[in-house]
């Protein structure tokens, strides 16, 4: 054989055996958090995890999110797109991953803005700011209060609220119930329990779209 | 097109022994890109397939063992020994580096020595396969292997 024959045989198989490699784990991981999803229904909403839309809404999204993550920040507006298209059928509820330095504290903050009722407010208003508070990956709560402030909260309250022990029971639970459900990324999104396939918004689109059709279906029927 | 040896190794002598020196030395350094390729992608494949991030000391290897596969494909085509000149440096410096991070799983470094700052710490062993085999492991005898058919070249065909 040639030997540049050779050299080209051996770069395709070689690219043929990681692509199939990357393939394969990548469906296995997916068939696993699956049945991890389904064997841990309880960790995936808890009576303290904050909601918006109807309870009896047919499909309920659990958003596994750092208010830290810009691609968190970047999905939001798309998800709260597809709430407002389909108002009456859809329930979101934000699970906390803080996996970026100093996020835990802007999720308190987050979970204290609850005690003032803006809790979507300031969830939107940290999202919409993030690139002013979060520097080369590290959350820096201080640099949030202004947002926060302008979302019309108050931060001497908010400061002294979020060091309550409920919000870090709060906290420590859902990074547990992360851990539980091999949530590594953030975002992570479940439709009625079911985690995505693989990540991206059209994924999210997808399975929303199913669970409104089956849901619907399982009415008429 | 690479039937007969390339001018930069055989033009000096063009005959029978030398085309099967030429042909032997092609054959050392295929085999080392076939290690560099190998380990490149079984690397990416680590922490982009699977998620498993680098430590610091993993990324000074990626930085020596990723453009073996592109410098060692290019001494190939056609087979040209001043490879051995471009590909030596960086296999060195790989190889200590690898070293360095198997003495520091095995403990005879301590950890406070290392340049690990980004919170995933160089000391913690992520990957075990077999029972001893870890990725610092993988790594030495890569950038061995790489080294001795480098080294085995050079001798076939002295400069």
């Amino acid at each position: 054989m040639k030997k540049n024959t050779v050299f080209i045989v051996a770069l395709v198989l070689i690219a043929i055996l990681f692509a199939g490699g990357a393939q394969l784990y990548r469906s296995q991981q997916a068939q696993e958090a699956v049945a991890a999803a389904a064997r841990n229904k309880e960790s995936l909403v808890r009576f303290h995890s904050p909601s918006l839309g109807r309870a009896e809404a047919r499909v309920h999204i659990v958003e596994f999110l750092d208010p830290a993550c810009e691609t968190c920040a970047a999905f939001y507006p798309l998800v709260k797109q597809m709430m407002a298209a389909h108002r009456e059928d859809i329930r979101l509820t934000v699970r906390y991953a803080p996996f970026h330095q100093g996020s835990d504290e802007v999720v308190k903050a987050l979970e204290a803005s609850r005690k003032q009722g803006r809790y979507w407010q300031a969830l939107e208003a940290l999202l919409s700011s993030q690139a002013d508070w979060v520097q080369h990956h590290q959350a820096k709560a201080g640099l949030a209060w202004p947002q926060l402030a302008r979302a019309g909260l108050d931060i001497e309250r908010l400061k002294i609220d979020m060091q309550s022990p409920d919000i870090a029971r709060a906290i420590a639970q859902d990074v547990a119930d992360a851990r539980t459900l091999n949530v590594t990324k953030t975002p992570e999104y479940f439709v009625n329990g079911r985690p995505l396939p693989s990540f991206g918004f059209e994924q999210l689109r997808t399975l929303v779209d199913e669970e409104l059709a089956t849901t619907s279906r399982a009415k008429a029927g | 097109m690479m039937t007969s040896p390339s001018p930069a190794l055989g033009s000096r002598n063009p005959d029978g022994a030398s085309l099967h020196e030429a042909n032997a030395c092609w054959a050392l350094l295929f085999a080392a890109w076939l290690v560099a390729t190998t380990a490149t992608l079984g690397a990416l494949f680590l922490s982009e397939v699977m998620g498993v991030a680098p430590c610091v000391l993993c990324w000074y290897q990626r930085v020596f063992m990723f453009p073996l596969v592109f410098v060692l494909a290019c001494g190939l085509f056609p087979l040209d020994r001043r490879v051995l000149r471009y590909a030596t440096p960086l296999v060195a410096a790989g190889w200590l580096v690898a070293l360095f991070h198997l003495l520091l799983t095995l403990g005879y470094i301590p950890e406070r020595m290392t340049p690990c700052t980004q919170g995933i710490p160089c000391s913690r062993i992520d990957v075990e396969w077999f029972g001893f085999l870890t990725l610092p492991m993988l790594s030495l005898l890569s950038f061995s292997a790489i080294g001795l058919a480098l080294g085995a070249f050079h001798r076939k065909a002295p400069p």
